[in-house]
């Protein structure tokens, strides 16, 4: 009796897991089938039916050279903002992660404070008063406006700190010192040797929040041009018939897109960060669980 | 991104509150000199002041720097007729969000935390995908789940009575929408970090309850829950501030079926925008954002000094 009770929470146990499991992953799974079907075909045949490879290739080809390669122009830019932005977080995180947990100077904890502040104070909150300076500053419109502000990142700061508190002893960098070896050799020859996953792991996580934002570049670019491909999906919203059917008269001259084609370019645009999750993860948790276990 | 899809997560504390450091002046490493310190943070610390606190200070004096006195323009944005519906929405998308996220990410934890090690892997790792499509990415493939032609939940959607999209995306249903596409993209995040506050806690302890007799659901509820409570008030306070900013959801979804039923000024984020981009309300503007800034750094500071969640030392 006992047994079988236990048996039967057991299984209920695994039937709630596994109606969230079908919640978490039946809209990924639908999201990578649907460009392999035509739009008829999403109607008509079940959400998990494979449609073919040829249709696949077919919308492929039609959202690429959708309006002269727009899609490959916002990846291009979505790339530009975000490995600048990535590039300056590493090169001021780390360093300055490093200060924080290894040097001495006056100010120090009141700078700790100020960072754990900015970084746990929602980015968004800042993003109209920076668009506001921005503007001040006549930067509005140029990529500077983007690549700055995805360059400030406190959480990657906060994260140097806690590695090099937790995994550099004190008495290894004095040792050098005393050897005569200079602040800069110290942190160029010694640290940042030992610092190699902790740059990966802020490269990881500025990369994934610069390339993943939506309102900084919303209000800080104005023209298609200029748009990374987060913007580039909401304006493919607009030309896809199924969610603007007033748009589209029969017969006129505009490429329409289909909802298969919003699909498809829906996964080009998180392919980089569905990578960065898949092949990273082990590190990206290590990161979100920084200095959990440390005492 | 208005909800973060992956939090910002601290480590626990830095050192121990009350340590011997704490209260007085620590001496510089043998043989390091402060200027060092100050080179190494130059480029961060040019950052925060040009990009941290130079916008807010900007803001902060926009927003009492209108022409009609100090404070017009805080007053001319609260009475705005658009202010109070644009709080009311997010407060009402928040009540979902924040009720639902916490019963539902403490309990799957809980849950997973009591399967296999490499089955409750599995399941955390299926949770977590979601959050590569933080942004406008997810809110287009929410168009797809919750349009009755196409949608793999169509049954579901049926049950509702809903048959097209635009039912769907009724006015009434926009709070409940962007709940479940927040908690959709930052469930599988919180999950991970809750796992392993959870395997935090001293093996022993949960054995030793096993042998009082507790059963999984006793040690779940009175001996791993309260060891987890401050990061289920952490959740719950950092998705407070970010729900409060809720910007891409409205403005993605309201460039589906031309807006119909997603005003462009839903959320307050939004009509601050809508405000300084249409009418060069810049005043106005910057005090909806001074107003959304506050609440952001307040819940930030509450956290940081008396939530003894992070150690500054």
């Amino acid at each position: 009796m006992a047994l079988s009770r236990r048996h039967a929470m057991h299984l209920v146990v695994l039937a709630i897991l596994l109606v969230f499991t079908a919640f978490f992953f039946v809209p990924i799974i639908w999201l990578f089938l649907a460009p392999t079907k035509t739009d008829g075909q999403l109607l008509t045949e079940s959400p998990f039916a494979f449609g073919s490879l040829s249709t696949l290739a077919h919308t492929f080809h039609r959202i690429v050279t959708y309006s002269g390669y727009s899609v490959l122009i916002w990846l291009k830019n979505s790339a530009i903002y975000s490995f600048g932005g990535t590039a300056l977080a590493v090169l001021a995180a780390i360093p300055a992660g490093y200060a924080l947990a290894l040097t001495h100077f006056i100010g120090r904890r009141v700078l700790l404070a100020i960072t754990l502040v900015v970084m746990i104070m929602p980015a968004t909150a800042l993003v109209l008063p920076l668009f506001l300076e921005i503007n001040k500053l006549g930067l509005y419109g140029t990529i500077w406006a983007l690549i700055l502000p995805f360059g400030f990142f406190p959480f990657g700061v906060y994260l140097t700190y806690i590695y090099f508190s937790a995994t550099i002893p004190k008495d290894l960098l004095a040792a050098a010192r005393i050897d005569g070896a200079g602040e800069w050799r110290v942190f160029w020859h010694i640290a940042l040797p030992l610092a190699r996953p902790i740059v990966a792991l802020v490269g990881f996580f500025a990369f994934v929040a610069s390339w993943n934002n939506f309102f900084l570049p919303f209000v800080m670019t104005y023209d298609s041009s200029q748009y990374p491909i987060q913007i580039g999906l909401q304006q493919l919203i607009g030309s896809t018939a199924s969610f603007n059917p007033a748009n589209y008269s029969a017969g006129s001259s505009i490429v329409v897109l289909h909802r298969p084609d919003l699909a498809m370019a829906v996964i080009i645009a998180i392919a980089p960060v569905l990578l960065v999750f898949l092949f990273a993860q082990r590190s990206l948790v290590t990161g979100m669980l920084a200095g959990a276990t440390k005492e | 991104m208005s909800v973060p899809s992956a939090p910002a997560v601290p480590g626990e504390r830095i050192g121990r509150r009350g340590s011997r450091a704490v209260g007085r002046r620590e001496r510089p490493p043998a043989g390091s000199s402060r200027t060092a310190g100050y080179v190494f943070v130059a480029l961060y610390v040019a950052l925060l002041l040009l990009l941290g606190i130079a916008p807010v200070v900007y803001a902060i004096y926009l927003a009492f720097s209108n022409s009609g006195g100090a404070g017009s323009a805080f007053a001319h944005a609260f009475n705005d007729y658009r202010f109070v519906p644009a709080f009311e929405h997010i407060l009402e998308f928040m009540a979902i969000w924040l009720v639902s996220q916490t019963i539902l990410v403490v309990g799957l934890t809980l849950l997973l935390h009591n399967q296999a090690q490499r089955v409750g892997a599995g399941f955390r790792f299926i949770f977590y995908i979601p959050g590569a499509l933080a942004g406008a990415a997810s809110v287009v493939v929410w168009l797809f789940m919750l349009d009755p032609t196409a949608s793999p939940f169509a049954f579901a959607l049926h049950w509702f009575g809903y048959d097209q999209f635009n039912n769907t995306i009724a006015p009434g249903n926009l709070p409940l929408i962007f709940a479940i596409m927040a908690f959709w993209t930052g469930a599988g995040s919180w999950i991970v970090v809750m796992y392993g506050a959870l395997n935090n806690i001293p093996h022993e302890l949960i054995e030793c309850a096993q042998i009082d007799g507790a059963n999984a659901f006793k040690t779940a509820l009175w001996i791993k829950l309260p060891l987890i409570r401050k990061w289920v008030v952490y959740m719950l306070v950092l998705s407070f501030a970010a729900g409060t900013q809720l910007f891409v959801e409205p403005t993605v979804l309201g460039s589906a079926a031309l807006g119909v039923g997603v005003s462009k000024y839903w959320s307050p984020n939004q009509l601050a925008w809508f405000l300084a981009s249409q009418y060069d309300e810049f005043n106005q503007a910057a005090a909806i954002s001074v107003v959304l800034l506050v609440l952001g750094l307040a819940v930030a500071a509450l956290l940081v000094w008396r939530g003894r969640l992070f150690e500054v030392e």
